[in-house]
This record gives structure tokens, C-alpha cells and sequence, in this order.
């Protein structure tokens, strides 16, 4: 069935606004609607394609939603078991220091089952980026809580909301990856409005950059929303997500000192 | 030129590695097998090879640098002992699924548990059995001489390379920390990314300036059909090492009535004992299987021909016996175990007694 144009114009190289990045491959993501991962995932595409970095990326894997993030960016992936994307990425960073070496990981694989992992790639200052989403929340298997689960909030594992007593407090990844020596660049983004997206995108460009430059390593984390396991439509889980979120987890950079031409030679 | 050099197992081990072109190694200290990354952090290769050698965190983070070292085509290996290799077992099965050639060496130690920092060969139900979740096989050699220790490494890297599967070293405590005889053996060089793009067309390396199509390695496949087809896949690849690379040494086989079936450190003995029977008149042999998998059934069955009985000396409880037991297929032949555990190591007399008593007990003495 041929498709019925909604403006009769054609579309050319001067006329378009929004197009979808070169590398973002043209399939149907699995991700629920609302879910910050499908933006997220656009601005990896972008950001590898900005940086002519398409030939030299190789991109690790998590185990959970974005386990078949593999599916939608057209670059070489390698897909890790659960929470160990770090030392993945540690040892074919080393093993190829000319490549573009990053991984994409949730709060469950990063901050629970693969925290020293993270820790420990971290603190030996492993020429790596890692893209991290923190949606506070176990997306894949269901809604159960995570670590970065916020005070009161309601899981499947904590149905009456996560108290201090029982299951600890909000795990903040990045500031206390901020703290290690090996660490050049930490960040907190967001991406709930298109000002938002922007600097995350500025954010995932930079983390890039350091890993292709071996400029130490680099953390972005992304404070997203996971409407179907917080059980609100998308549009509330954004308001949501920028009223609650954003108090325990305040965006802006924590670290950097790859600007400052303090760059740590390696 | 040949280079002898009198050496312990464990340090033979990282000389091979350097020697036989390996890119990266990745470890973490656990007794008896620490000298191996000792050894290469003295022989300092990212200088000369370029090779890389990195202590990690823990044995979850050695066998998953391993992964990823893999991954993009390289040789890669690690070392550990039993605890150690309980750690990895996660990761040898991703290994396998994924279909990643590597080296892994279990120099074991005793257990269950924490056990004990002396040899011991009570991984073999670990090693050669699995160990990690899900359909898979690996290539396990059993070396029992440091000369093995060396010539090992490089034969590993070949079969995982051949395979596209993790191949294993098994290993024990003593062949690990012995001294003796060795020639190592000559540099090779490591190959560049032009070699590895070349001979690992799968690797994901990077697309580089010629490949088009993206090159994912995973053990993901979410679809059951598919999922099944794979698991076909690595069969047939398990069913091909059965056919092509079992590997066996015989000794004194061929008119025994009674064969030891030994590896590793315990065949060392074994070859004792059937030199003192033999100068004693009884007919014993030693079958030394070199592959725990593959496993050397046909030569077993052969001697069950003619032979009234196998003892299967082992430094444990007694593992490999079921193996030998299903080799030798038939009931009426008596299978006995033998071996001492907890980090004692059988003497040869202690196996000769035991013989003795096994061919008493059946009718051959």
C-alpha cells in the first residue's frame, strides 16, 4: 500500500529538521513506550557518527532491557553477562587502545550484580566509557526494586515501599565513582526535555571522546524513566521522574578533569 | 638454538604463553598457582610482545577480560586454581555459548570449599563435565610433566582456535610447583589486526575501513528454534573433538590383565608402580588419558578385551572412574578406585598395595 504523504514536499538535505541518526538501524525497538532508552540509544548513534567513530566502536552489552541494544546501532557489540560489561570493556580496551570502547548498562547490571566490576575498572582508570541508566527500577524481569530505588517507592519487591531499615538507601554510583582517582569525567543528564537531551547528548559526545583519546575513564550517568514498572503513563512518569528523581539525583557534571588540561596521561 | 631451562610447572606455563604469542593474559593470585602471573609481571611482555598482563579484581572479572579479549579475536588466557575456577564457571559457559576460542588453567588445589592450598585432582567433575549452566563441552588436556606444562599452552590456543570454544588446561598442585627439564619453546610472534580480521572474520573488533556488516557476539537467542539450532551447532562441534582429538599415552597395555587408568601427577606414579610390577612378574599396564575430554574410551575398551580389572588412581574420591566404568561397558569386569585426597599425594607402594589387594580380591593374584 503505497503511503499517503502528509506534506506534499520532498524532502531534501535543506529542508529537513529531524531525521534519524545514520546509524541507528531501521528496526522496531522493543522498549515500552515512554522508555528513556530509545532516546538514549539515538544519541549513541549520533554521537559515534559525530565523532567518525563508527569503524573504531565497539559497544558491551548488559544484561536486561538494553541486553539487545545490539539490534538497533549499527557498530560492532559484544554482549556481556550480567554486570560484567566493565571488565569486558577493560580488557578489549587494552588489547585495542585505538578503538572506541564504551558500555550501556542498567541499575541492576551496573550498581548491584556487577558493582565491582564497575568499581574496579573505575579505579584503574581503564580508558572506557560507560553509559548508565538509572531508572530506579528492575525493568526486564518486572519491577522489582533496585539500588538506586528510591525511599518510599513502590516495587514488586517492595510493595509497601522501600524503607532505610529493610533494603538500605538510594545507591548514588556516581558520586562515589567520583571519588576514585582513575575517574576523569562523571556526569549526571537526563533526557526529559529536548534542553535535557541536548547536554546529554554533549555528555555521551565527551565520554566518547575520552575513551578514542585515552583520556581515562569517563561515566555518563542518564536519570530515565521506566513508565511500565513505575506504573504511569508516559507523560507522569516524566513529571515523575523530574520531580523525584531528580531531587535524590541532581543532573549536572560531578567530575571532570579532561577539560581543564589536567588530561591524565596513560 | 634450543632453550633448556630446569623450572617449575607454574612458571612454564607463563613462558608459553609469551612465547607462543598470546595478546593478553588476565588473572588473579590463588595458591598454587600465583607464580604464573608472577612470572609474566617479571617478564614484563607488554615491553618486547606487546602482550598484556593484568591482575583483575577477582575471578569473575579474570574470566570476563577473558570474554572480552576473545571477543575481538585475541589469544587470550588465564590461570587459576579450584576455588578460582568456581568463580569462573559463569563465564566459561558465556565462553562456550558465545563461541570464543581462550585458554583456561586449573592448577587444582583440594576441596570441597575453601579446602586446602595443596594438589589435588578433584575439579574433574568441574572441568571436564562442565562446570557452568547449559549444553556445553570443552577440550580439557591433563598434563603431567613441566615439559607438558609448556607444550600445552600453545596446543590449547589451537584447539580453541580450531573450536571456537574455551579450551582447558587441568592441571594439579604438583605438576604446577615441581621443577624439571624443560625446553621452551621459540617466540612466535603475535598476529596483527590485519591477521586477526583475517583468520577471525567474527570478531568485533571494530567494523574497520572494509567490513560493511556488524559483527555482534553473543550467547543470546531469545527464540527457541534458534536457540536449538545452536545448541545442534556446538554438538556436532563436541561430536568432531570426540572423532579428531582424543589424545592417549599407553604403557605396558597391550598383554595387561590389570590397568591403571591415571592422569595428570597420579599417572607419574602410576608409571612407578607398573615398572614394579611389571619387575615383579604381574601383568599391569597404564592407561594415561591426556584429553579428559575428549575422553579415551576406545583405548579403554580395547584393554577391556583382555583385562581382568582397572583401578583408577586419582587424586580424589574418585571421579574420572565413571568415565572409565562407561568405557569399559561391561559389568562383569571389575572398576575400583584408588587415591588419597586432602593434598596427600599416593605413593607408589601405596598404589602397589592397593593393586595388589584389587587383583586379590578379583581372582589375578
Amino acid at each position: 500500500m503505497a503511503e499517503t504523504p502528509i506534506f506534499e514536499i520532498a524532502e531534501t538535505d535543506a529542508n529537513r529538521v529531524y531525521d534519524r541518526p545514520r546509524l541507528l538501524l531501521d528496526a522496531t525497538m522493543h522498549y515500552c513506550p515512554g522508555c528513556s532508552h530509545g532516546t538514549v540509544h539515538k544519541l549513541v548513534a549520533e554521537a559515534i557518527d559525530d565523532l567518525g567513530a563508527e569503524d573504531k566502536a565497539i559497544g558491551i552489552t548488559p544484561v536486561g532491557c538494553a541486553a539487545f541494544l545490539y539490534n538497533y546501532i549499527d557498530i560492532d557489540w559484544i554482549q556481556a553477562s550480567h554486570g560484567r560489561a566493565p571488565s569486558v570493556a577493560t580488557a578489549v580496551k587494552r588489547l585495542c587502545t585505538n578503538k572506541l570502547v564504551f558500555t550501556y548498562q542498567g541499575d541492576g547490571d551496573l550498581a548491584a550484580i556487577g558493582t565491582a566490576e564497575a568499581i574496579h575498572a573505575a579505579n584503574r582508570g581503564d580508558n572506557i566509557a560507560i553509559i548508565f541508566i538509572n531508572n530506579a527500577i528492575y525493568g526486564m524481569t518486572g519491577g522489582q526494586m533496585a539500588p538506586t530505588t528510591l525511599l518510599g517507592m513502590k516495587t514488586a519487591t517492595t510493595p509497601m515501599g522501600r524503607t532505610p531499615e529493610l533494603n538500605g538507601y538510594p545507591f548514588k554510583v556516581a558520586d562515589m565513582l567520583a571519588l576514585l582517582d582513575g575517574v576523569t569525567y562523571v556526569t549526571r543528564q537526563s533526557v526529559n526535555s529536548p534542553a535535557n537531551v541536548r547536554r546529554a547528548k554533549k555528555a555521551i559526545k565527551k565520554a566518547f571522546e575520552n575513551s578514542i583519546n585515552n583520556k581515562g575513564f569517563s561515566f555518563v550517568e542518564i536519570v530515565a524513566t521506566c513508565n511500565s514498572g513505575w506504573k504511569l503513563s508516559p507523560v507522569a512518569a516524566n513529571r515523575w521522574m523530574e520531580e523525584n528523581m531528580h531531587a535524590t539525583y541532581p543532573l549536572g557534571d560531578l567530575k571532570d578533569t579532561t577539560s581543564v588540561g589536567a588530561a591524565v596521561e596513560k | 638454538m634450543e632453550d633448556i631451562k630446569l623450572m617449575k610447572g607454574n612458571e612454564v606455563l607463563a613462558y608459553a604463553a609469551v612465547r607462543c604469542g598470546a595478546d593478553g593474559y588476565f588473572g588473579y593470585p590463588i595458591t598454587p598457582q600465583s607464580e604464573v602471573l608472577e612470572t609474566l609481571t617479571e617478564l614484563r611482555p607488554w615491553e618486547t610482545t606487546g602482550m598484556v598482563v593484568l591482575q583483575a579484581e577477582s575471578e569473575v572479572a579474570s574470566i570476563n577480560m577473558v570474554y572480552g579479549g576473545a571477543s575481538v579475536g585475541k589469544r587470550v588466557l588465564t590461570s587459576t586454581s579450584s576455588p578460582g575456577l568456581s568463580l569462573m564457571c559463569e563465564g566459561l559457559s558465556y565462553l562456550a555459548g558465545a563461541e570464543l576460542p581462550c585458554v583456561v588453567i586449573d592448577v587444582s588445589r583440594g576441596g570441597p570449599g575453601l579446602g586446602t592450598i595443596q594438589a589435588s585432582q578433584a575439579d574433574y567433575f568441574q572441568v571436564v563435565k562442565g562446570g557452568g549452566h547449559g549444553d556445553y563441552r570443552m577440550p580439557v588436556l591433563a598434563p603431567n610433566s613441566v615439559q607438558e606444562m609448556n607444550d600445552f599452552v600453545d596446543l590449547a590456543f589451537e584447539l580453541a582456535f580450531k573450536y571456537l570454544n574455551p579450551a582447558m588446561i587441568l592441571a594439579d598442585g604438583v605438576i604446577g610447583q615441581m621443577m624439571e627439564k624443560v625446553r621452551l619453546s621459540p617466540q612466535k610472534p603475535r598476529r596483527t589486526e590485519e591477521e586477526i580480521r583475517k583468520e577471525c572474520p567474527w570478531a568485533a573488533i571494530g567494523k574497520g575501513a572494509h567490513r560493511k556488516e556488524r559483527n555482534i557476539v553473543t550467547s543470546c537467542y531469545i527464540d527457541p528454534e534458534t536457540m536449538e539450532r545452536h545448541n545442534h551447532k556446538l554438538q556436532a562441534k563436541y561430536e568432531r573433538m570426540e572423532r579428531e582429538e582424543v589424545r592417549v599415552e599407553e604403557m605396558e597395555v597391550s598383554d595387561a590383565e590389570y590397568i591403571l587408568v591415571a592422569y595428570g601427577a597420579s599417572s607419574r606414579i602410576c608409571a612407578k608402580v607398573v615398572e614394579d610390577a611389571r619387575a615383579a612378574g604381574l601383568k599391569v599396564g597404564l592407561i594415561r588419558p591426556i584429553t579428559l575430554f575428549p575422553f579415551p574410551s576406545e583405548a579403554i575398551r580395547r584393554a577391556a578385551q583382555h583385562a581382568k580389572g582397572f583401578l583408577s588412581v586419582e587424586l580424589s574420591m574418585g571421579q574420572m572412574i565413571e568415565d572409565v566404568r562407561m568405557a569399559v561397558g561391561n559389568a562383569e569386569i571389575p572398576v575400583q578406585h584408588f587415591g588419597r585426597t586432602g593434598g596427600i599425594i599416593h605413593s607408589p607402594r601405596e598404589v602397589y598395595e592397593a593393586l595388589k589387594q584389587f587383583m586379590t580380591e578379583t581372582g589375578g593374584l
